[in-house]
């Protein structure tokens, strides 16, 4: 038995909440890679992006639970989740014609577009804000858990119990199915390869008569699903706040650079790479490591590697250590 | 002839401000979070500090009626700089008498440190909890109607002890008043006998708070003490502590006391507990009375204490005869403390008018104001549990 408690004591704090997070960074460092991929820039706006697209969400949401509408076990959220996406393309749509195409049009350096982005981040900011204010809101419904830490421990009479929460479960099973249909897009679809051809090169990609107004808003269109889908899955399985999204930027980027900017594969393995890092350097084995141990070799300390406080300083020392010795990330995306 | 003129012109002047000097109103700052992280506190807590001054002014104001007017700065909270800003303008175009104000602990300091004690100015501040701000450099110039964590890391310890708990593992929010009250409560609770596993600090609004349960899961302890705000990380620890299993008792600070949080986690939370900063009796019966009558919610956090801050000013302002700080910071202690008359909220008028008459006054307030030490108040706190998702008091102590 003593084995398998120290498995379920790893699993329950270390491998479940790690994956659920990565899942929640890689969708969110996809959308940033996509970006930097075809648009050529990195996207400041992004967090934001997410939180509008989960506020559409959320409020499209309230709409169905008042209209009595419901998913039983599964949060109604996800019956709302197209609403949201809607929302979020037509400001997407509407932030490029009105700001990034005049941008564009002037073939500007890609600094100056980071600048403009982190305007409309403020934008999008106070947008948000505006409407749905800046407390936290709670719009998970349906069943909250898959098992319970009491139930499992009943269940299998082990002293350690094992929690998977219902929207752990909905965050890893719709990145899977996401990042799939992204995959199938733009390697088996005459958009998404025209979209990879205009990633590689821009002017051959001209030259062979693929218009780039189209691949434009395509990628606009996929990012506000990413972003969306994103940021509705991490207000279920945290809560909703404005300022988190605001946050979470950082993880999403180092995400997206560890991986390689531009490239899908990477910034899913960055997210993962992010997500586990932070959690398994910081935390403290004792528990794990005195159910392996026999009993005379039992420890008091709390094997411990790095302070939860440094958590940040993880992610970012691999971000530092991967921009120094491989500049193009992990998966070779284009220098960051 | 031109120079009689503009001699004439420039007396003229001289006396009328002069003149207009002592029938000013006498400006209070009213330095506030009001963005930031807790700006849905800080609305209530304005309000009730200006309730204080209009009630002065409509019983005919202080000094040979001369009327109050507030003056409202934003100290954001957090960001030193931005407050220290705010009140240095307050001070130098406002022309401020006194402040009060500032509410979080880190900008209280620094508002204290860089404007009030360079331009001598005396500030009462409603809500700065931290210990460091006992023995701070104030010249005798900074009060606070809201006791300070020392003591409140003593009450939860004692209330932990003797609920027979020997473990536990504490997480506190990464900043003056979280570190401030943990280093409190783990040096009262392991003077105690009781043991610490681990003290770990947590970030406020951060995405992800698995690193931080997970640690403390596998030091283990039989509650998690949790001093931080219930709107910020406090509340992601205790969800994600819940949703792991790893702790299903709670102890909490006051920040952690919010009707939001009972509404989201309050049917996992049976038999948690803590203790927040309260006052029962008839100064707080009092202030529930003139509260309400000016819509403001009388049981709002902190605003019992913001408009006894005000009060005081005004107070020792009449009772010094002077809204020089060096001549009425002295008086504040007199008019908080015995002997005198005792006033409780709404009676601020007549205070006002026993100090003009020479009298003496105790001013009982809405939170039984009565400041020990370097000026700070002892305080009352409310021994909580939560029962069938809401809290039910325990003891006062």
């Amino acid at each position: 038995m003593e084995p398998l408690n120290a498995l379920v004591a790893f699993s329950n704090f270390v491998v479940i909440p790690a994956t659920a997070y990565g899942a929640q960074l890689a969708l969110g460092a996809l959308g940033v890679t996509l970006i930097y991929g075809i648009l050529r820039f990195s996207n400041f706006a992004h967090g934001d992006t997410m939180a509008f697209g989960a506020m559409g969400t959320i409020l499209a949401t309230w709409a169905l639970q008042a209209a009595g509408v419901s998913l039983g076990p599964l949060p109604t959220a996800l019956l709302a989740l197209p609403v949201g996406i809607a929302a979020c393309a037509v400001l997407l749509l509407l932030t490029d014609k009105l700001v990034y195409k005049f941008y564009r049009a002037r073939k500007v350096s890609p600094v100056l577009l980071v600048i403009v982005s982190m305007g409309v981040m403020f934008v999008y900011n106070g947008l948000v804000r505006f409407v749905i204010g800046v407390d936290d809101q709670n719009f998970d419904d349906g069943a909250r858990y898959l098992i319970g830490a009491i139930q499992f421990r009943q269940m299998t009479g082990l002293d350690e119990g094992l929690a998977i929460r219902t929207s752990q479960a909905i965050t890893v099973v719709t990145a899977v199915v996401t990042v799939a249909i992204l995959f199938w897009f733009l390697n088996h679809t005459r958009t998404g390869k025209s979209m990879r051809a205009f990633s590689d090169n821009e002017d051959l990609a001209l030259l062979s008569g693929i218009s780039p107004d189209r691949v434009v808003r395509v990628t606009w269109l996929i990012v506000a699903a990413l972003a969306t889908i994103a940021g509705v899955l991490y207000g279920l399985d945290k809560s909703f706040k404005p300022f988190t999204y605001f946050q979470l930027l950082l993880p999403v980027f180092a995400a997206a650079i560890v991986g390689g900017l531009g490239s899908p594969i990477g910034a899913i393995a960055g997210g993962f790479v992010i997500a586990f890092s932070e959690v398994t350097l910081t935390y403290a084995f004792k528990k794990v490591a005195n159910y392996l141990l026999p009993e005379s070799l039992e420890i008091d300390g709390l094997a411990q590697l790095l302070a939860t406080d440094y958590k940040f300083a993880v992610s970012f020392a691999i971000l530092v250590i991967v921009l120094l010795f491989r500049p193009t990330g992990l998966f070779r995306g284009k220098s960051a | 002839m031109k120079k009689l003129l503009l001699a004439t012109a420039a007396t003229l002047a001289a006396v009328g401000t002069a003149s207009a000097q002592d029938s000013d109103p006498i400006k209070i700052g009213v330095v506030l979070g009001f963005t930031g992280p807790i700006e849905s506190l800080t609305p209530g807590m304005a309000a009730s500090a200006e309730l204080a001054m209009t009630e002065i002014n409509e019983a005919g104001g202080l000094l040979d009626g001369r009327m109050l007017e507030p003056v409202q700065a934003d100290s954001t909270c957090i960001d030193s700089a931005a407050a220290t800003a705010a009140a240095e303008r307050l001070v130098t175009s406002e022309g401020v008498a006194g402040i009060m104000g500032a509410d979080c602990s880190g900008v209280t300091g620094a508002v204290l440190a860089n404007v009030a004690v360079p331009n001598g100015v005396a500030m009462i501040s409603p809500s700065a909890t931290s210990p460091a701000l006992s023995n701070a450099e104030d010249d005798g110039l900074f009060f606070r109607t809201a006791p300070s964590d020392a003591r409140q890391g003593e009450v939860i310890a004692n209330i932990v002890r003797e609920k027979g708990v020997e473990e536990v593992a504490v997480t506190y929010t990464n900043n003056d008043y979280g570190k401030g009250l943990s280093d409190s409560f783990i040096s009262n609770f392991e003077d105690q006998g009781g043991s610490v596993t681990l003290s770990a600090p947590h970030e406020d609004g951060k995405a992800d708070y698995s690193a931080e349960i997970g640690s403390l899961a596998s030091a283990g302890g039989e509650a998690l003490v949790v001093l931080g705000y219930a709107d910020q990380g406090g509340k992601g620890v205790i969800q994600s502590a819940l949703d792991t299993g790893a702790f299903d008792t709670f102890v909490m600070g006051d920040g952690m006391f919010a009707q939001s949080l009972l509404e989201d986690l309050g049917q996992y939370m049976e038999g948690s507990y803590g203790a927040v900063p309260w006052s029962e009796g008839e100064g707080a019966e009092a202030f529930a009375e003139v509260a309400s009558a000016a819509d403001i919610d009388p049981e709002g956090t902190f605003t019992r204490e913001s408009y006894d801050a005000a009060a005081l000013l005004a107070l020792a302002m009449q009772a010094a005869g002077s809204t020089t700080a060096s001549e009425y910071a002295p008086s504040v202690m007199d008019v908080a403390n015995e002997p005198g008359e005792k006033i409780l909220p709404g009676e601020l008028g007549k205070g006002i008018s026993i100090l003009q008459d020479g009298g003496e006054i105790d001013y009982v307030g809405a939170t039984g104001v009565e400041l020990v030490g370097p000026g700070e108040a002892a305080g009352t706190y409310r021994e909580y549990e939560i029962q069938d998702g809401d809290y039910s008091t325990v003891q006062f102590r």
